[in-house]
């Protein structure tokens, strides 16, 4: 497929020009045409007033679809421990399996028969493990060598994995490999009821938009996933299932991990399993702001976190900093102040169970995401906040 | 050492923003930069080549006005530039470019290769690997600090969850930064200079030796299917009255969900 715009019809009045993400759209001798930055998004069909934009179908479009079966969840460790990401991957892969009719397996490198065993427990039907010396310790040639060897032999449907510093490093040479889809950083995954192809959605542009991304003729059909996005299935101690030993003869790096260094702030620890959240943007305008945030935090025994425009400012440090450079945090409670709301943010905090902001503008997107939407000067609404909670604890 | 420094030129994500109404770009006066990591994956090259003395080349696949971008990377310090363009690589997701880019540098000849850790438009973190598969070279991700560079040997370290992996390669190897690496330079005056008078050198599909299947729409196993606006929480409470009046109900709604 390719998008045209036929030259006749154009009348050069630039309405197309805004509507592409990509700047695939550009003036010539005072017509608009496509240029090689076109990704074919389909953004610009319906924007043209002479109806001059097209998407034009090739013969080479009608591809034949490769075939799989069962979903498949690369379950990643640490020191041997199962990482939370594997599990809410087993409950994002129990519902798509499920829409499938297909089984849901998952795989393990490293770590003991317990934890695989685990992975039954928390909804996989079948677990590859492989616990040979060089897949203790995270290694990207050896990990992505054995889980594509795995997949051309078993040849699942669709493979899941963390959007993890681990797995974002190593699964793309596994879709290098095997010439297929990868999708990075999902943040929610669905079966196309018409093809059953998997529908994988994503923030791009740093979030201000969600693109909706496709595999269709490739097989397996792979995606990242956010840490904290999914939900875990049900643990059921009874559950059975089969665990098949895998060997990994001949599989060798030229990579190696010397040294793994342990380096987590109080700080970050405390924000990801915090069950209060307060956070400050550009709107606490500096230090005096932040203390406000404080004293509220304090009185809630919450913690403090901020968006990327408070700590670039330096009014905070970077380990506060929540979002897709910071952290991704899911809290019981999320207080937003003087957060504009930047899908870089939100893709940070958005599945937090109960979200508050408080902004003076009334038309900033954290509202769009907002449970409770106060519109006003967090200046004089968190000291009150912080007034009102003190009288109600009698302190 | 021969480096070889991947960047990209992206619209300034921080702009941009979709039209709720007519679910289309708001993009006016978006400029085009280089990608911020990819600074820093510049600054790497030269300080490699400070180190060990050889060569970095600045590599980018686009339009002809990415050019702009290759000049900005000479005026920083860098040795020469390719530009690989051509229609023919239109559409081209993570897996084609990746492909591209790897063809074109398996030309060129390689000692390291490195690339921002993503890209702030797609942010997808792909295409690095990606090309290290395709070279069947190694790569380590998220570099935040050189510990040793030897002819044969690099040791860096590596950004993980939980702190950092001392992590040792053989060369060639392709690696991936992130921002607390290094400090991006400003371009010299003489580099300035360098920069206007430097000839990019272009590319094309055949110049690279790519075969039709493997590149552009073709060569992507993924397709953006559409683009939408990011949702509205459904149950969203606007709270309304004076500061005090919404101070008071919230603390109410929020003691009756047992948040507090």
């Amino acid at each position: 497929m390719f998008i045209r715009i036929e030259k006749d019809r154009c009348s050069g009045c630039e309405t197309c020009i805004d509507s592409c993400p990509y700047d695939a759209i550009v003036m010539k001798d005072g017509k608009a045409e496509i240029n090689e930055l076109c990704q074919i998004c389909n953004a610009c069909l319906s924007v043209c007033p002479e109806g001059a934009i097209a998407a034009i179908e090739e013969d080479s479009d009608k591809k034949e679809k490769e075939q799989g079966a069962g979903v498949w969840v690369f379950a990643e460790q640490r020191g041997g421990r199962l990482a939370d990401v594997s599990l809410e991957l087993l409950g994002a892969g129990r519902m798509l399996a499920e829409k499938l009719g297909a089984e849901l397996s998952a795989v393990l490198f490293g770590s003991t028969e317990k934890e695989a065993d685990e992975l039954i427990k928390w909804g996989a039907d079948r677990v590859y493990h492989c616990t040979a010396e060089i897949f203790s310790r995270f290694n990207d040639e050896a990990y992505s060598r054995l889980l594509s060897d795995l997949i051309r032999q078993y040849r699942p449907e669709i493979v899941l994995a963390g959007a993890t510093p681990a797995g974002r490093s190593f699964i793309p040479r596994v879709a290098a490999r095997l010439r297929t889809g990868l999708t990075a950083d999902c943040t929610s995954l669905d079966i196309d009821s018409e093809t059953g192809n998997l529908l994988q959605v994503r923030p791009a542009f740093g979030g201000n938009i969600m693109a909706a991304i496709l595999c269709p003729y490739t097989r397996p059909q792979m995606a990242t996933v956010r840490p904290r996005v999914m939900k875990r299935s049900e643990y059921d101690s009874g559950r059975k299932g089969e665990i098949i030993k895998v060997t990994a003869d001949n599989i060798t790096s030229r990579t190696n991990v010397i040294e793994t260094v342990k380096e987590v702030s109080g700080i970050a620890l405390n924000l990801q399993e915090a069950n209060i959240i307060v956070a400050g943007g550009r709107g606490t305008d500096g230090q005096k702001g932040f203390d406000l945030l404080f004293e509220l935090a304090e009185v809630l025994n919450a913690s403090v976190a901020a968006s990327r425009a408070a700590v670039d400012e330096g009014w905070i440090p970077y380990r506060h900093q929540v979002g897709q450079t910071g952290k991704t945090v899911g809290p019981k409670l999320y207080i937003a102040c003087g957060i504009s709301g930047a899908v870089q943010h939100l893709v940070g905090m958005q599945s937090s169970d109960i979200i508050v902001a408080i902004n003076k503008n009334p038309d900033a997107p954290i509202f769009n995401v907002a449970n409770y939407c106060i519109s006003g000067d967090l200046f004089e609404i968190v000291p009150m906040l912080t007034k009102k909670l003190k009288e109600a604890k009698g302190l | 050492m021969k480096t070889i420094v991947c960047i990209k030129q992206v619209p300034d994500t921080a702009e941009v923003r979709i039209n709720p109404e007519t679910n289309t770009l708001m993009r006016d006066g978006v400029p085009s930069i280089i990608n911020p990591y990819d600074m820093h994956a510049i600054e790497a090259g030269l300080y490699i080549k400070e180190k060990t003395g050889g060569s970095v080349t600045v590599i980018t696949m686009g339009p002809p006005q990415a050019e702009a971008a290759l000049r900005y990377a000479i005026s920083m310090g860098v040795d020469d530039a390719v530009l690989l363009t051509d229609r023919a690589f239109a559409g081209s997701d993570t897996c084609a470019t990746a492909y591209i880019l790897a063809k074109a540098i398996e030309q060129l000849g390689v000692d390291i290769i490195i690339c921002g850790k993503q890209a702030i438009d797609g942010d997808t973190a792909q295409v690095g690997p990606e090309i290290a598969e395709f070279l069947d070279m190694p790569h380590i991700a998220y570099i935040r600090k050189f510990d040793d560079i030897k002819d044969d040997r690099i040791v860096v370290q590596r950004l993980m969850d939980e702190g950092y992996d001392v992590v040792e390669s053989s060369l060639p190897v392709l690696l991936t930064v992130v921002r607390e690496l290094n400090d991006p330079r400003m371009p010299s005056l003489k580099g300035k200079i360098a920069a206007k008078k430097a000839e990019v050198k272009k590319m094309s599909a055949s110049d690279i030796g790519a075969s039709e299947d493997d590149i552009g729409l073709k060569g992507s196993p993924t397709q953006v299917r559409n683009i939408f606006a990011p949702g509205t929480t459904k149950d969203r409470k606007i709270l309304e009255g004076t500061a005090e009046e919404q101070v008071d109900l919230l603390l109410k709604e929020l003691t009756e969900l047992k948040c507090l």
